[in-house]
């Protein structure tokens, strides 16, 4: 049962906040937003996903079960 | 002509014209519409059926149909010219969309700045019975391009923002009030009522690989406007029916501003049905044919496109807002002749960077037009970034007469 | 317990508490403004600010609890729940009193903020802006220690790093600024 990074693009501003605690899934572009990596995050991240998830300021970063509707 | 004509058709010459809409059981029809392969007109070409089987499964009743016909794209047309000419038709779509899915609420969402598509809706929407008077109602959609979007017009619905919202959840699941809404185009409902009369047949055998839709041509032809054609007809076809093309025109941007540039001469035998479009990877999108002229330079085509683009951005994601204007600001540069050491690989760049990254599709659009344009222009991209244009400096199109 | 003891640790723990609120606000706006540096990364930030707010919590608590069960002092419990019911000072204590609701508040709704939702969270967090100078204000107020140069050095400093912050923060712009649609865009309505 994997679990997903999700950014929620409206909420997000860009603090990068997420990207100094998991920059193993997360980078900044070049005005400061997330780019997530694809795909479940790996079991030994999901703590500091959690952490990366509590301190987003806006709580923009969602940390979701994968199995969810994507079709968009 | 089906969907299009000089003025709007009454109900009694509606019915006279088309008969008495049929009493299908639901499941029927939308099996009726799944196996005629009828795709959504709005741009996105999302099956008709599946998606009012989505909408069914999740009413209790109370779901909502909202008939989009805000029409933001500026290249379209199609849409309020059905509605000014067929109202009627795309209202018995949306009330077979209505008694299909369980809605007890039909919405007509209706772009501000299309008059008489409006006057005509509100006029055939009086000419009805007080139960059909009673459960709809006509919404004026905000100008913008962005304002046509599912979510937004949700959002407008709800809450008078007509500005898209993250999702999940789809409107589908939750929209209009927190119920199930089908949000469908209008020109998608007109033809769903076509089916439901005469059948799946109809719309598979009737063109050459069968259906019909309608294009707005415009650009390099002699006659631009909004066409109907049969599925199976080709692009060369269609620029025929549009009284020919103005010139040689090299490049035809096929789909809108969410589609992709395609070359004229390639695909000249193109037949503009949704199937054979996708294999040859391109799309019909909304429906928008435009050539370009071919003293028109196909970076500068590309600049403004996108600098309209960014302008329409809802500004609500970091990613649209900057990214989008960068990469605006960099063709322009690149347009303009006066390019920034590496602008061209910057472009390049940030589209990488700029897919999926909205709560929307709109950047989505930009990235797959422009990326479309680097192909289909690319010589004419490299000269910019070299301070040289091929179309101005040394027309390598000669004008056939 | 010695009574000067008490009485020593209430005015210590007031003083530490006011420190660390300072420190708290001003990196509060530190966080807001983005700053960072290559060896000062923005989490830093975010987790003193967190951290302080915490440890200031503490430090209140012995600063309230010596100060109430403090014989010389004879406040009683009510004096510590109820503002302005103290008759010894009543205002100035009074405004402790109520910084300190408004410190619960933002916390709570900080630790519990999935629950509150960002827009509450928000609205509640604004609330610094009034905690820090009840703060500073019950501090000068029922102080017996103003007369100290030490005493007012501190004041002194609290007051200066808050108000540098405070005009730091105003002479930018909102970060989020980008979100108004911008007058002078061009209207570009159609295109060719």
């Amino acid at each position: 049962m994997g679990e997903i990074l999700e950014v929620d693009r409206i909420r997000c501003d860009g603090h990068g906040i997420c990207a100094e605690l998991l920059p193993e899934l997360i980078s900044l572009d070049d005005w400061g937003y997330p780019i997530v990596k694809k795909g479940p995050v790996p079991d030994h991240l999901v703590e500091l996903a959690r952490r990366a998830v509590d301190d987003c300021p806006v709580l923009a970063l969602q940390l979701s079960l994968q199995n969810r509707d994507r079709s968009r | 002509m089906e969907l299009i004509g000089p003025i709007a058709e009454s109900l009694a010459s509606h019915r006279q014209r088309l008969g008495p809409l049929l009493a299908l059981a639901s499941g029927e029809l939308i099996a009726e519409l799944e196996s005629s392969g009828l795709l959504g007109r709005g741009g996105a070409g999302f099956p008709v059926g599946r998606k009012w089987r989505t909408v069914a499964q999740r009413s209790s009743g109370h779901a909502v149909v909202l008939a989009n016909g805000a029409e933001g794209e500026p290249l379209s047309h199609k849409d309020r010219s059905l509605m000014a000419a067929r109202p009627h038709l795309v209202i018995d779509g949306a009330l077979l969309a209505a008694r299909t899915v369980g809605a007890d609420d039909i919405i007509f969402y209706i772009g501000m700045e299309h008059r008489a598509a409006d006057a005509a809706m509100r006029h055939a929407l009086a000419e009805r019975p007080a139960d059909v008077r009673g459960r709809a109602r006509i919404l004026t959609a905000p100008p913008g391009y962005v304002s046509g979007e599912e979510s937004a017009a949700v959002h407008f619905v709800n809450a008078g923002d007509a500005r898209p919202t993250t999702t999940p959840p789809r409107p589908f699941d939750r929209g209009v009030g927190g119920r199930p809404t089908l949000v469908q185009n209008v020109e998608s409902l007109a033809l769903a009522a076509l089916i439901a009369r005469r059948g799946r047949d109809w719309y598979v055998d009737r063109g050459r690989r069968g259906g019909v839709g309608l294009t707005t041509v415009s650009g390099a032809v002699n006659h631009p406007g909004v066409h109907e054609i049969a599925y199976g007809s080709t692009l060369g076809d269609l620029a025929a029916a549009a009284g020919g093309l103005r010139g040689d025109s090299q490049a035809v941007l096929l789909g809108g501003y969410f589609g992709g540039w395609a070359e004229v001469d390639a695909q000249w035998g193109l037949p503009m049905d949704p199937g054979s479009m996708r294999a040859r990877g391109l799309a019909i999108g909304c429906g928008v044919v435009h050539f370009l002229a071919p003293d028109s330079c196909g970076v500068e085509a590309t600049a403004r496109i996108v600098a309209y683009l960014a302008s329409q951005s809802a500004r609500q994601c970091g990613p649209c807002v900057f990214g989008l204007s960068a990469i605006a600001a960099a063709t322009q540069r690149l347009a303009t002749r006066s390019p920034h050491a590496g602008d061209l690989d910057r472009i390049v760049r940030w589209t990488g960077q700029l897919a999926g990254r909205g709560a929307c599709h709109h950047p989505d659009g930009a990235v797959v037009l422009l990326r479309s344009a680097m192909q289909q222009f690319a010589d004419d991209f490299t000269e910019h970034q070299r301070r040289r244009c091929l179309t101005v400096s040394s027309p390598r199109r000669v004008a056939v007469a | 317990m010695n009574d000067t003891l008490l009485w020593y640790a209430t005015r210590g723990a007031g003083v530490v508490s006011l420190v660390l609120l300072t420190g708290v606000v001003v990196l509060g706006i530190v966080s807001v403004m983005r700053w960072q540096t290559a060896s000062w990364p923005r989490f830093l930030t975010t987790g003193f600010h967190r951290n302080l707010a915490l440890t200031t919590l503490i430090f209140l608590a012995i600063h309230v609890v010596t100060a109430v069960v403090d014989p010389f002092t004879a406040l009683g419990w009510e004096a510590a729940v109820v503002p302005f019911s103290s008759p010894y000072r009543r205002f100035w204590l009074g405004l402790g009193v109520v910084g300190i609701y408004l410190l619960l508040a933002i916390v709570l709704t900080s630790l519990l903020r999935p629950l509150f939702g960002p827009r509450v969270w928000r609205m509640v967090h604004w609330l610094a802006y009034a905690m820090w100078p009840v703060a500073l204000i019950h501090s000068i107020g029922t102080g017996t220690d103003p007369r100290f140069g030490w005493m007012l050095a501190i004041e002194a400093v609290c007051v200066g790093s808050v108000a540098i912050a405070v005009a730091w923060r105003a002479s930018r712009s909102a970060p989020t600024a980008w979100r108004q649609v911008p007058a002078t865009a061009p209207q570009v309505k159609k295109w060719s």
